[in-house]
């Protein structure tokens, strides 16, 4: 009977043992997933996968970068020598154009004859430069030469400015309109939060008696419990129409709902932060204080909220970090235009909002839904850096703030 | 100005601040509640959506949702308890617990969207599980890992160490400690930790998305592998992308009426839970 008792208490405190560290197994875990999928996008084509860019033989040109091919298709090159080739103008060649040159049969069976007829062409037109499925490829490099056009660079994609995942012939993944309207949404939420937030703090942590505080924290609590799709139904029904009334916009959904928004969600993490580090200033300070004759008030300014400064940054640290990762509420009221914010009342379109609003459409495994992951990496990091940084705040020497 | 007339102007400040506070939660509270009340009837909670979702109800959301509920717990809590319990009572104080905490806290601290993407990566592609209740209820399990380790923590915390001294002190093993003495005393917070992260798992959206919510699916789940319709999808599909989306507002409101419900529920249920079972462990 001993032994099994012994085996039981052995398998149970494994057990233990086991659970203790899975938090730190499942961030472990994230990193890796997030990141393999993520970085695979550096090792992908700058062109859409399957899809090859063709040129005549007789022309020089090697190789195009992800900005000379989107240039090159949307008409602003249209001479070969601005792309290192001899004179010439340049021709643009989709695939399905060749539906319209040639009729269904002299396509053949199974467009059987297909990569001879395109092969045609390409020969025809010493200027062409041909946007072709790989399916279809002529053979041989005689006639047809294939252009090298790299991979995604990690310069293209931190420092681009455009982002058009879906775009042909080479989508474009630029991230800096991402994080920069994430971090517009998010740091004018908790402009907009900070001061009622802290507000309501020292309202909680000095001046309210017993009683008041016994409902106003639950309803604190509610407010942080409220699901955030909720939110965004609230913003989406009530603030957006109100914006668009108050401001005469064409659209309500613009970066100013989102931080309206975000500015309400973040307010229970900042409320209930700040009044916790005020709770903490030391007694005697306070009281020795007010026997120095100042007033409640001039003790607050000038004793406890000093005395809880790392608190209270700690507060608008967590607050901002709230916003950053906050995804539904954000992806319903702000319209989502992936382009650089420039005014409040513009649309926006955070990182979170372009992950959730994309990734059901991005093929697994694509181009695409690598830079979806390498998004959710970014956004990782933010929220890692944030984290770990409002907690070294908040475990700095108190009372810091008062020079003690 | 009289330092005594600055401390009234700053004071009266404060209170408007706080009567704000209030009155935006009593806003949001009140449209929803005002909208929503008219449409819920048990019509509402018992039927399936119809007509492109602009008419019927939600049943299949709720159950949905309540799939995910108990799976997601069923995930999370024996190893959440089993966490805090190994942290606490058996790492002490030493140095790797403030690893191991700072990694709780980092993990609580992620954007649900990540677990979104990285339960889509693990559990619906790695392990095969496929868009499934069981991919769900894994990501969101570990949503909620962190604030029922944390609960567990700081009940344990709460216990002192007298108990811990008595039980040893009648001949009783560690392990006897734990399960006949501190767990039954502990029980009370780490259930209302429980309570609350159910409010949490019901109207979690983004970890869903990708991983078990569908778009329309009037047909009940037959097993842990099926996808489910989930009520905070659902209010998102009607209030962004049904067919009609004016003819679907009343629908919208219902349902976010309902989400609203679950969550004052919860919250009540945890307060309750916090006296009641309070009270219950002292008697004994």
């Amino acid at each position: 009977m001993k032994w099994t008792k012994r085996v039981v208490k052995h398998v149970i405190e494994g057990l233990f043992t086991l659970s203790g560290g899975v938090t730190s197994l499942a961030i472990l875990l994230i990193v890796v997933f997030l990141f393999k999928e993520g970085t695979g996008l550096f090792s992908s084509p700058v062109l859409e996968r399957g899809y090859t860019l063709c040129v005549n033989a007789a022309n020089p040109v090697e190789c195009l970068d992800a900005r000379q091919i989107k240039q090159l298709f949307d008409g602003e090159i249209t001479e070969w020598q601005e792309v290192g080739g001899k004179e010439g103008e340049i021709v643009l060649f989709r695939f399905e154009e060749v539906f319209s040159l040639y009729g269904e049969e002299e396509l053949g069976e199974e467009y059987a004859l297909l990569p001879r007829r395109l092969e045609e062409i390409v020969a025809k037109t010493p200027g062409i430069i041909a946007f072709l499925p790989d399916e279809y490829l002529p053979a041989g490099e005689e006639i047809v030469k294939r252009l090298v056009a790299g991979n995604i660079s990690p310069a293209q994609f931190f420092g681009g400015g455009e982002w058009q995942p879906t775009a042909g012939p080479a989508p474009r993944f630029g991230v800096l309109p991402l994080i920069l309207g994430t971090l517009w949404v998010s740091l004018f939420a908790i402009f907009l939060a900070l001061v009622p937030g802290l507000g309501v703090a020292v309202y909680l942590a000095e001046l309210a008696d017993d009683r008041t505080r016994q409902w106003l924290k639950p309803m604190i609590e509610l407010l942080a419990g409220i699901p955030s799709v909720v939110y965004g139904f609230f913003g989406l029904v009530v603030l957006v129409p109100l914006i668009q009334r108050v401001f005469d916009l064409p659209v309500g959904e613009s970066a100013l709902a989102g931080s309206v928004v975000l500015a309400i969600m973040a307010l229970p993490t900042i409320i209930t932060i700040a009044e916790d580090a005020m709770r903490g200033a030391p007694r005697a300070l306070r009281e020795a204080s007010l026997a120095l004759g100042a007033t409640h008030w001039q003790t607050i300014y000038r004793v406890v909220i000093p005395c809880a400064s790392s608190g209270i940054t700690a507060a608008a640290v967590l607050g901002i970090g709230r916003a950053v990762g906050e995804t539904m509420a954000v992806l319903m009221v702000t319209g989502n235009a992936a382009v650089m914010p420039r005014s409040l009342f513009e649309p926006v379109r955070t990182i979170p909002a372009t992950i959730a609003a994309e990734l059901g459409e991005a093929p697994a495994g694509g181009t695409h839904y690598q830079a979806l992951f390498l998004l959710g990496c970014i956004l990782f990091a933010i929220t890692l850096v944030i984290n770990l940084s409002a907690e070294v705040i908040a475990t700095r020497k108190q009372g810091k703030g008062l020079g003690v | 100005m009289n330092k005594k007339v600055k401390q009234a102007v700053a004071f009266t400040f404060f209170r408007l601040l706080g009567l704000l506070v209030v009155g935006i939660l009593c806003w949001i509270l009140g449209f929803i509640v005002y909208n929503g009340i008219g449409v819920i009837n048990w019509e509402f909670l018992s039927s399936s959506p119809e007509e492109g979702m602009s008419a019927g109800g939600v049943f299949p959301a709720i159950v949905g949702t309540l799939w995910l509920i108990a799976g997601s717990i069923a995930v999370a809590f024996p190893v959440g308890v089993m966490s805090g319990i190994y942290i606490h009572e058996y790492l002490g104080n030493r140095w790797i617990v403030r690893v191991i905490r700072v990694m709780t806290n980092n993990l609580g601290g992620i954007p649900s969207i990540v677990f979104g993407l990285f339960g889509m990566a693990l559990f619906v592609q790695a392990f095969g599980f496929g868009d499934s209740i069981l991919a769900g209820a894994f990501t969101l399990g570990l949503l909620i890992l962190p604030l029922i380790i944390r609960t567990t923590e700081e009940a344990l915390k709460a216990i002192p160490d007298s108990y811990r001294a008595g039980s040893y002190a009648l001949g009783a093993g560690k392990l006897e400690t734990i399960f006949r003495v501190l767990l039954p005393v502990a029980m009370p917070n780490i259930i209302t930790g429980l309570i609350l992260s159910v409010g949490r798992v019901s109207g979690e959206t983004a970890p869903i998305l990708f991983t078990v919510a569908a778009y329309f699916l009037p047909k009940l789940p037959n097993g842990v592998f099926d996808q489910v319709m989930a009520l905070p999808y659902h209010l998102y599909v009607i209030a962004t992308s049904g067919t009609d989306i004016e003819a679907s507002r009343p629908m919208a409101y219902g349902t976010a009426l309902v989400l609203i419900i679950i969550v004052l529920l919860m919250n009540l249920l945890a307060a309750a839970s916090r006296v009641y079972l309070g009270k219950k462990v002292k008697m004994d």
